[in-house]
């Protein structure tokens, strides 16, 4: 077995000869730089997302390039923000946007009020409590729950939560009216949806919580809920926080349920047994008209979705910021 | 685990700080317990629920006929391919695209503002409730910002043996909800992609470039194949979040009442015998299958509910089909990939 | 402990000199570092470092772990430059050629100076795929010049008989040392000149190891290979010349029987013998 390297079966351009490592010829180079140029422009296509989506959004309520008028041209921001009257479908047009508002935080408040102590109670036992057979029981059930799409929710709190949990409970037992669109059924399935948002990023959370800190409670003679709500919580609170806001601003983004359930009257209460409309079901029910695209009705459709999406873009930004508060003590 | 450390037996008294009822612990541990299992109970709950709502309005026929006036005659039909031909190009536009970007960020640019900012628009554009987006996709597909108003034209493009029609601005057709759901589901594949090459491990990239080959040719010949079955796992899943989206469809301009399907293609023989309807469908008006749920629970007449609530179990089976699918195709690369 | 690193060496001279009577070691440089200092961001981790190795011939580097031995070996083809933050002076002169200098194509210098890592990386294709890749890589295409690449490769490596009806199973599937076989088939298969191997029998049984071994000793007739390891018998085994590091800085480099017999200098000695590292 002792051929010379030349006996070895080679290709021209494999044979050995002079060095050749010069610069290498300009055809593959050129070829290396062209696919990174083209995945460049793959990844700035996620930055023309939010340019789109911010330019549409200011471009029909703050900028408009003429003869289009923008909305705030028309309508002042301060009657939008002040009014307590939405009625841009009557003759005496208001385009206060309180209502929509309340409608919003309403729904959202009821899902908050329901889905972040769940949640937050489900982490604490995946966390603290279960085995890790029960965890891999359970996380699964979360994950699916997650991906159920929002209209099945949204014809649950209509046909469901409505006529066979709130009626018997409010109208049977308290005699209080309740109507069939209402705000507390679309709040329930909303706050339902936020469970598993809240139980695996505070799960998360949790977890990351060094071992020792629990062992030193343990030895100072505390019990496991001592743990777990004094000391557990507690130290990854920033991490729960961040998963809160995050819930909330998803049960403020939430659109099919809520215009299922939670109906189409946009007033200013604090009533969650009767009709309201949320910000996101209003901009879906304009949307189902032909409405012209010059129209007034049409421009505040945008005026209200952006005002949608800086709420949730402050939530998700003081989220992220609270998050990064809390990777930074721990890692 | 949770009984209190000390007792009378060691000596210690007991101080009142530390008299507290005995039946905190347990029943906070119960209260946790439950929350956990409460999303099982949901779940139960809301499948029982349709099931006797719907299971009795389940058959062949209600997978093929079109929608109707009568609630026993409605069927899925349109709301099946107008799914279909939504998911196939929102995957057609989102993966290519989605894969680039994830490639770029993981092999090309590792550090710097570019990357920084790409990195914080993609986190903010994942908390972007969905209806925006169905906004993006109205003015910028539906009206292309209102550019051709009223004058609308029509791009021929002559293929060898057909052509394509299409409209400018796309209008309320397939490819606009197809576009806005592909940028929908953009985020989750650049993530997914990402994750997917990070697992690659490193001694394989050495070995590629030990051997004379470039970046991209590693990439190309080694990252990506290894990479490959986490890629598609989570297209997989973000179909799954795409097929489930109704918001940004509403905006964009899904049908109400829809007696027919994108490009006259009814059933799969039909695709080959009429290829034209397939360069067609695109530029068809459709619905799909959540909207024609939201539909039907919002007629009057109480016999939709029925007609939804079957709807409901067909697109829950369907997410449970892709599911699994994904599950499988993960654990079965996972058993091949011995690192 | 010298005496019986010595009858090692003594016996393998004895062999070498039998099986090829006339073919000596060459003396013309192939490799050549001049002043070679190198930096992991502040680190310095080899400190002016001046070695020539000599064309076909197997020069083994030994020395206690975190001496530098195995950052040394990979500048001479530069896959430190994947690492970020690494910086480099002085010369690595291949064939008269400083490999540093800016503009040298230095994926042409990786087909020319080829490595074969500790733990054996086969690509997760198949066996046939994984010595192909080199080759694949570089442009070439004809089927029937590659199968034969893939053969001659695989003979050179002394795998050929194991695998040549399993050329299409999955590479994962071989056996430890069928993989390192199989790893250095396909760094033979981009025709270098140079063989780097970074301890490549560490990770395998005695036999299979003897294998290795075996192979670097007949392949050193065609192709210049350096070796680092931390296994001394087995220097004393293989290689003609040996260099020993220390701290970052070359010590002592000179032929194997006067290494492990004579050292010049007493850090050499004290290694050799066993008394640190």
């Amino acid at each position: 077995m002792s051929s010379a390297p030349q006996d070895f079966p080679t290709s021209p351009s494999l044979a050995v000869q002079p060095l050749g490592l010069g610069p290498r010829f300009s055809l593959s180079r050129a070829r290396e730089q062209a696919i990174r140029l083209i995945l460049l422009c793959c990844a700035l296509a996620s930055i023309l997302t939010t340019v789109g989506i911010i330019y549409v959004l200011l471009s029909e309520t703050i900028f408009a390039i003429p003869p289009n008028e923008a909305f705030f041209q028309l309508v002042s921001p301060w009657h939008f923000f002040t009014d307590t009257r939405w009625t841009p479908q009557f003759s005496d047009r208001h385009f206060g946007i309180l209502p929509l508002l309340c409608g919003t935080f309403l729904v959202a408040g009821i899902a908050a009020v329901i889905g972040l102590p769940i949640g937050l109670a489900g982490s604490i036992y995946l966390s603290e409590y279960a085995s890790r057979r029960t965890r891999n029981l359970v996380k699964p059930i979360l994950e699916v729950l997650a991906g159920i799409p929002t209209v099945v929710f949204g014809y649950f709190a209509l046909v469901f939560v409505t006529p066979y949990a709130l009626r018997p409970v409010f109208t049977g037992i308290f005699g209080c009216d309740v109507q069939v669109f209402n705000a507390a059924s679309a709040g329930i399935v909303v706050g339902i949806m936020i469970i598993p948002i809240v139980s695996s990023l505070s799960e998360d959370a949790l977890r990351a919580v060094p071992q020792a800190l629990r062992e030193a409670a343990y030895a100072l003679g505390s019990s496991k809920y001592h743990v777990s709500t004094r000391v557990v919580v507690p130290a990854a609170l920033s991490g729960v926080l961040a998963s809160f806001l995050l819930a909330i601003s998803r049960a403020v983004g939430e659109t099919m349920a809520v215009a299922i359930a939670a109906g189409q009257t946009p007033v200013l209460t604090l009533n969650p047994l009767r009709s309201v409309e949320t910000m996101t079901a209003y901009i879906v029910n304009v949307s189902f008209g032909d409405k012209p695209h010059q129209s007034l009705d049409f421009k505040a459709l945008f005026a209200v979705a952006m005002t949608l999406f800086v709420m949730t873009l402050v939530m998700n930004i003081l989220s992220h910021l609270v998050m990064r508060r809390y990777r930074e003590t721990y890692q | 685990m949770s009984a209190t450390a000390m007792g009378p037996g060691i000596g210690v008294p007991r101080t009142r700080a530390s008299a507290r009822p005995s039946f905190v612990g347990p029943l906070f541990a119960g209260a946790c317990a439950t929350s956990a299992w409460l999303g099982l109970g949901v779940l139960i709950v809301l499948l029982v629920g349709v099931l006797w709502q719907g299971a009795g309005w389940l058959s062949w026929s209600f997978l093929t006929n079109y929608d109707s006036r009568h609630p026993a005659e409605a069927g899925l039909l349109a709301g099946l391919w107008g799914s279909l031909w939504l998911v196939v190009l929102a995957t057609l536009f989102a993966v290519p695209v989605g894969v680039g970007a994830g490639i770029f960020l993981e092999e090309y640019e590792k550090k710097g503002w570019l990357r920084t900012l790409i990195e914080i628009n993609l986190s903010n554009l994942a908390g972007v409730p969905s209806i925006v987006y169905g906004i993006l996709g109205m003015a910028v597909f539906v009206k292309m910002f209102g550019a051709l108003q009223g004058r609308p034209k029509v791009l021929e493009i002559g293929l060898r043996s057909a052509h394509l029609d299409i409209p400018l601005p796309f209008g309320r057709t397939v490819l606009s909800g197809g576009l806005t759901l592909a940028l929908l589901i953009l985020p989750i594949v650049i993530v997914v992609t990402r994750e997917a090459l990070r697992a690659v491990p490193s001694s394989l990239r050495q070995a590629s470039y030990a051997l004379g080959a470039t970046h991209w040719q590693t990439i190309r010949h080694q990252l990506l194949p290894a990479a490959t079955p986490g890629i598609i796992t989570g297209v997989i899943l973000s179909v799954s979040r795409a097929i489930g989206e109704t918001a940004p469809l509403l905006m964009v301009g899904a049908a109400v009442y829809l007696a027919n399907s994108p490009g006259g293609i009814e059933t799969p023989v039909d695709l080959v015998k009429h290829p034209g309807g397939v360069l067609e469908a695109p530029f068809d008006s459709f619905t799909a299958l959540p909207v024609l749920i939201f539909n039907w629970i919002s007629r009057p007449e109480k016999e939709y509910r029925h007609v939804a609530a079957a709807a409901i179990l067909v697109l829950l089976g369907l997410l449970q089909v892709f599911n699994i699918a994904a599950s499988v195709i993960r654990a079965r690369f996972q058993r091949q990939a011995r690192w | 402990m010298l005496n019986g690193l010595s009858t090692i060496v003594r016996d393998r001279a004895a062999a070498q000199a039998a099986l090829q009577p006339d073919l000596k070691a060459s003396t013309k440089p192939k490799l050549e570092a001049h002043n070679l200092s190198f930096y992991y961001g502040a680190t310095q981790a080899l400190f002016d470092v001046t070695l020539s190795i000599p064309e076909r011939s197997v020069t083994a580097l030994i020395g206690p772990s975190g001496c530098g031995k195995s950052t040394f070996l990979r500048t001479l083809n530069r896959m430190n430059d994947i690492i970020e933050g690494t910086r480099v002076t002085g010369k690595v002169m291949l064939e008269g050629v400083d490999i540093y200098e800016p503009g040298i194509d230095v994926v042409a210098l990786r087909k020319r100076v080829g490595m074969v890592f500790q733990k054996s990386t086969p690509f997760p294709k198949s066996v046939f795929e994984n010595v192909a890749y080199g080759p694949r890589v570089a442009g070439h295409r004809g089927s029937k010049a590659l199968a034969e690449l893939v053969e001659a490769c695989l003979r050179r490596a002394a795998l050929w008989d194991e695998v040549k009806d399993r050329l299409g199973d999955s590479a994962l599937e071989l056996s430890g040392g069928q993989q390192q076989r199989l790893c250095i088939a396909r760094a033979l298969a981009t025709n270098p000149d140079v063989l780097l191997m970074d301890e490549p029998a560490s990770a395998l049984d005695p036999a299979s190891t003897a294998h290795v071994e075996d192979l670097i000793f007949e392949l050193k007739q065609n192709y210049t290979i350096v070796i680092v390891t931390h296994n001394m018998q087995q220097a004393a085994r293989v290689s003609d010349r040996t260099a020993f590091f220390n701290h970052g800085h070359l010590i002592e480099v000179d032929a194997t029987p006067k290494i492990f017999t004579r050292p010049g200098q007493k850090q050499t000695e004290d290694y050799v013998t066993g008394r640190f590292g």
